[in-house]
């Protein structure tokens, strides 16, 4: 089979889709998504470990070798990335049974499969890729699948709130497409090894220039990075619980991973740090963090709150890219993993309330975390990694991000990573003083403990993020290695 | 038992008891037996683990490394040993008097009390042997969080605003200035290790040393350091064994002992002295001295008065670390000890006035001597000893910082010592004064004696007579003290 693992990665979650949706009503088309997410994941694995172990893949679609033909590259940096988009989908699938169930109407549910496979496919599609249109491609199969998605969610606002990503998305896309084209007219290539390779004969021309500056407002736009994220605080509050879970834990990550494949690996490095882009991720990333937060602080809504906390977690992550060095990537990196573990997980816990009580109000929680205690300690352990206390996947986010602006001596970003955290305290702390401290509201209902098919991918989810705080042999190791190759010319 | 089975030892088993403890939940005794027995065996552990350092065994264990270059891992060096040894042996005599307490006083959720209670002293543990700043860090947060239940106890709003405060603070000082601290520590020199004679040296320029040693100062808050003291009257709405055991001995004594850990092992006293890194942040530890004192003058709520003279003693602590000489982290040291055993005795007594007669303050408590003799001869003698006179433990550790701030010709800071003691005076001694010589107030009668449960009283006992007894040996608390700072 060898590597063809990397094409059956796209291909596999493709084909089922369809299938999907015209197998009969009941748990077939689950059981089928399932077995296809913990496939994908299997192959995300074996891919990363041979590329670990034998350097680049290069795959060659239907034998036509590049640049002419569509090639699927895949060194240290998108093999994590694919691992983390499998990893998170294997675990979420056994979730979404029942809470799918419980979320979304029946005769929905085959369709809300196939969607949710579509989705993956497109976001497995541009960790593969090697081709910067194909890279729109796939983010437009994956955007395309997750309007639908959220659109499944129960109350009206969530054809609004898809409806507004739907126009955000595509004028991200459509950006992203007018720069690709813009790259196309001067290069002459589409195959992102040879347009960097081209690229540093013409960067002179202004339709060069231009045609980065729509690309990273593009796929800033679909990164949410502030201050272009009005779409996600809807968009993740009014979605199915599962589709939040999936697409706060992979979607941004992956846009992140694109952002990082063109600023270091298509451009040159030097051009990239000449532009003021680095300056303007470090600028955005702040302002994301400090906002975000503070919305974060008055959400009434815990599925909001976590989402404006997502959009401050972002600009940590823009932090990373913005400092341009071999730690900052890394942080950036290892953020990636450990949001999604610590949002995931969050999320999950969220819904498995949700699933009880039908409401994610935090005035509807209190004293919850006394009739459901799995499910709160899963949000204490999820939301002190968020904090980034010792011991938990967040403070190795934290560590190294606050290491890479120290290099620098960058401290107002030092100050601001900081302040971020001390937000977080507050709005993680409103959290739990809800469930635990708010005496129980009286509506006559007795909730109990979620279904264990919640409540074991969630605390899957938890100690993961307790492991990755202790042992970071693969998290750090591997975005070592991959931080390596995206800042192979900058300073270490 | 090998040296590295008796170290993970002492860490693990009171995360086995905190489990068995909620295991056993259905059955008081038998829960309150796993709570007495495995302090008991701690008590017994650290006193083998002290006798077996002091004999010249090294202890290390090396768990995981999270970061490359950094990893958790733990070492006993003297002052870890001396804290592990004072934390060990009064969480014994904290349990027999909180059994007592909270049955005493009917409180509710005693399992997770007694649960939240022995993972406390896991975290205190792990402080005193870590080997590293992110170890420390790592369990510094853990107690933290895991004392937060215990101080929001009692479920009131009272409870949760002082929660609120405890972990606001705790958690507040130590992400934003004691983990830049640690971030920056590594930044320049690429480890965080404790290593005799400090890390630091070399690395940074001295004239930003101070500023790096102002991150540590007040980003470890347990130290309760003015302006970052607020969360320790807060935390006096937990039961009074909490108040006891973790804000006069283990939590406030792990911020201290951090304070003295970055003294010595990350600054290293020769880099302090021959920099004068400490020259005029000291003022802060001095000022804390006199004006917590003086707050605690104002205070009629026994137990809050109590916390402010622990703010005001802890200061000392600090005092001593900073003047950096042999002496003054020889006091320091020692009062870690000497104040433990003292403070924790008047605690014991104001819990036992809370749960025998229901008073809460200073004010109300004239007469009640007659009806409690034992609770306040043990308060009056942890006075003395807090005040610093013979034949009480205290004398030592005031002896040992006075000489400090001598040897350094401070002596300004001298006088404020001398003030300091004049103050504990004036704010402590009144209390058994009252009860015993005072007249009741009107409808009051205290002809019999009432005091509070057995458990109670010998727990006091212990404790009020091992104050008296370190001042005549005080030899194993001197030696790892003066083992700590490289002999006297």
């Amino acid at each position: 089979m060898g590597n063809h693992i990397s094409l059956l990665l796209v291909v596999v979650p493709l084909i089922a889709a369809p299938l999907v949706a015209v197998l009969p009503r009941g748990r077939l088309p689950w059981a089928v998504s399932f077995a296809v997410s913990v496939v994908c994941a299997v192959f995300a694995g074996i891919q990363l470990w041979s590329v670990l172990q034998g350097g680049v893949i290069s795959y060659e679609l239907g034998g036509w070798a590049p640049p002419w033909g569509i090639e699927y590259r895949i060194d240290a940096v998108n093999a994590f990335v694919a691992l983390i988009v499998a990893v998170i989908a294997a675990l979420t699938l056994p979730y979404a049974l029942h809470s799918a169930e419980r979320e979304i109407p029946e005769e929905k549910i085959p369709t809300f499969y196939s969607a949710l496979l579509l989705c993956l496919t497109g976001l497995l599609g541009i960790t593969q890729t090697g081709d910067i249109f194909n890279v729109f491609v796939f983010l437009e199969i994956s955007s395309l699948s997750s309007y639908a998605l959220i659109s499944l969610g129960k109350s009206r606002q969530a054809f609004t709130s898809s409806y507004q990503y739907l126009i955000m998305g595509t004028i991200g896309a459509t950006f992203y497409l007018i720069g690709v084209g813009l790259l196309y007219s001067q290069t002459g290539t589409l195959n992102m090894q040879d347009m960097a390779n081209i690229l540093p004969s013409v960067l002179h021309l202004n339709t060069v220039v231009t045609g980065f500056t729509f690309i990273m407002v593009g796929i800033a736009l679909k990164l949410a990075l502030f201050p272009l994220h009005l779409w996600l605080p809807n968009a993740y509050t009014y979605a199915p619980t599962v589709v939040t879970v999936f697409l706060a834990a992979t979607a941004t990550k992956v846009a992140v991973y694109v952002m990082l494949r063109i600023l270091f690996t298509v451009f040159p490095q030097t051009f990239t740090i000449a532009t003021p882009a680095d300056e303007l991720f470090i600028l955005a990333g702040m302002a994301g963090v400090l906002s975000a937060s503070v919305y974060a602080i008055y959400q009434k809504n815990i599925k909001r709150l976590l989402a404006y906390s997502s959009v401050a977690q972002i600009g940590y992550m823009a932090l990373g890219i913005g400092f341009a060095t071999t730690t900052g990537l890394m942080a950036t990196l290892i953020h990636l993993f450990n949001h999604a573990l610590m949002k995931g997980a969050l999320f999950m816990a969220i819904g498995a309330i949700i699933y009880r009580i039908d409401s994610c109000r935090i005035d509807q929680i209190h004293g919850l975390g006394r009739a459901m205690p799995w499910t709160f300690g899963a949000i204490v352990i999820g939301g002190l990694s968020l904090v980034g206390v010792p011991g938990t996947a967040g403070f190795i986010s934290k560590w190294y991000l606050v290491t890479a602006a120290l290099e620098q001596s960058a401290w107002i970003p030092v100050a601001v990573i900081l302040i971020g955290s001390l937000l977080a305290v507050v709005y993680v702390g409103k959290l739990i003083e809800a469930l635990y401290f708010k005496p129980l509201t009286d509506n006559g209902k007795v909730v109990s403990e979620a279904p264990l098919m919640l409540l074991v991918p969630t605390w899957g989810l938890v100690l993961a993020n307790i492991y990755f705080g202790l042992d970071t042999d693969l998290t750090v190791g591997v975005a070592e290695q991959a931080a390596a190759i995206l800042a192979g010319g900058l300073k270490p | 038992m090998s040296a590295e089975t008796l170290l993970l030892t002492i860490l693990l088993l009171p995360l086995a008891g905190a489990a068995g403890i909620i295991i056993t939940r259905r059955n008081p005794d038998v829960r309150e037996g796993v709570t007495l027995l495995c302090s008991a065996l701690i008590a017994v552990l650290v006193v083998v683990l002290a006798n077996r350092f002091m004999d010249g065994e090294t202890f290390a264990l090396t768990l995981i490394e999270p970061v490359p270059g950094i990893a958790i891992s733990f070492e006993i060096e003297a002052l870890g040993m001396l804290f592990a040894l004072i934390a060990g042996i009064l969480w014994l005599v904290t349990s027999i008097y909180a059994i007592g307490y909270m049955r005493g006083h009917n409180e509710q959720n005693q399992t997770r009390f007694f649960a939240a209670f022995a993972v406390s002293i896991a975290a205190t543990m792990g402080i005193a042997f870590s080997a590293n700043l992110l170890t420390l860090f790592l369990f510094y947060e853990l107690l933290t969080l895991s004392t937060y239940p215990l101080v929001t106890h009692a479920g009131t709003p009272e409870a949760k605003q002082g929660g609120r405060v405890y972990l606001g603070i705790l958690l507040g000082t130590s992400i934003a200035l004691f983990l830049l601290g640690i971030l920056v520590t590594w930044s320049l020199t690429g480890r965080v290790d404790f290593e005799a004679g400090g890390i630091l040296a070399g690395h940074i320029d001295p004239a930003w040393a101070g500023l790096l040693y102002a991150l540590f100062l007040f980003g470890i808050g347990k130290a309760a350091v003015m302006p970052f003291h607020r969360w320790l009257p807060a935390a006096m709405v937990a039961p009074t064994p909490v108040s006891a055991l973790l804000h006069a001995v283990a939590v406030v004594k792990a911020g201290v002992f951090t304070i003295l850990k970055v003294t010595i092992y990350i600054f290293g006293s020769d880099f302090i002295l021959s920099n004068d890194v400490t020259g005029g942040l000291i003022w802060m530890a001095a000022a804390t001295i006199l004006i917590a004192s003086m707050v605690a003058m104002t205070k009629d709520n026994l137990k809050a008065r109590l916390a402010y003279s622990t703010v005001s003693q802890l200061s000392y602590i600090v005092l001593g670390a900073m003047l950096a000489s042999k002496a003054g982290l020889i006091g320091a040291s020692m009062h870690i000890a000497m104040h433990a055993f003292a403070k924790i005795t008047l605690f014991f007594a104001a819990g036992a006035i809370f749960v025998a007669w229901h008073k809460k303050k200073v004010s109300e408590l004239n007469g009640l001597g007659r009806a409690m003799p034992v609770t306040f001869t043990a308060f009056f003698i942890g006075t003395l000893s807090i005040i610093g006179l013979p034949p009480f433990g205290g004398m030592w550790s005031k002896w040992y910082l006075a000489l400090g701030a001598v040897e350094t010709t401070q002596l300004l800071l001298l006088a404020v010592l001398m003030i300091s003691s004049l103050l504990n005076i004036i704010y402590l001694l009144p209390i058994p004064i009252r009860a015993f010589f005072s007249k009741p107030e009107s409808g009051e009668h205290y002809t019999e004696i009432a005091e509070a449960p057995k458990s109670i009283l010998l727990a006091m006992v212990i404790t009020s007579t091992a104050c008296i007894i370190l001042f005549f040996y005080p030899d194993p608390f001197y030696r790892l003290a003066s083992l700590a700072v490289g002999g006297y």
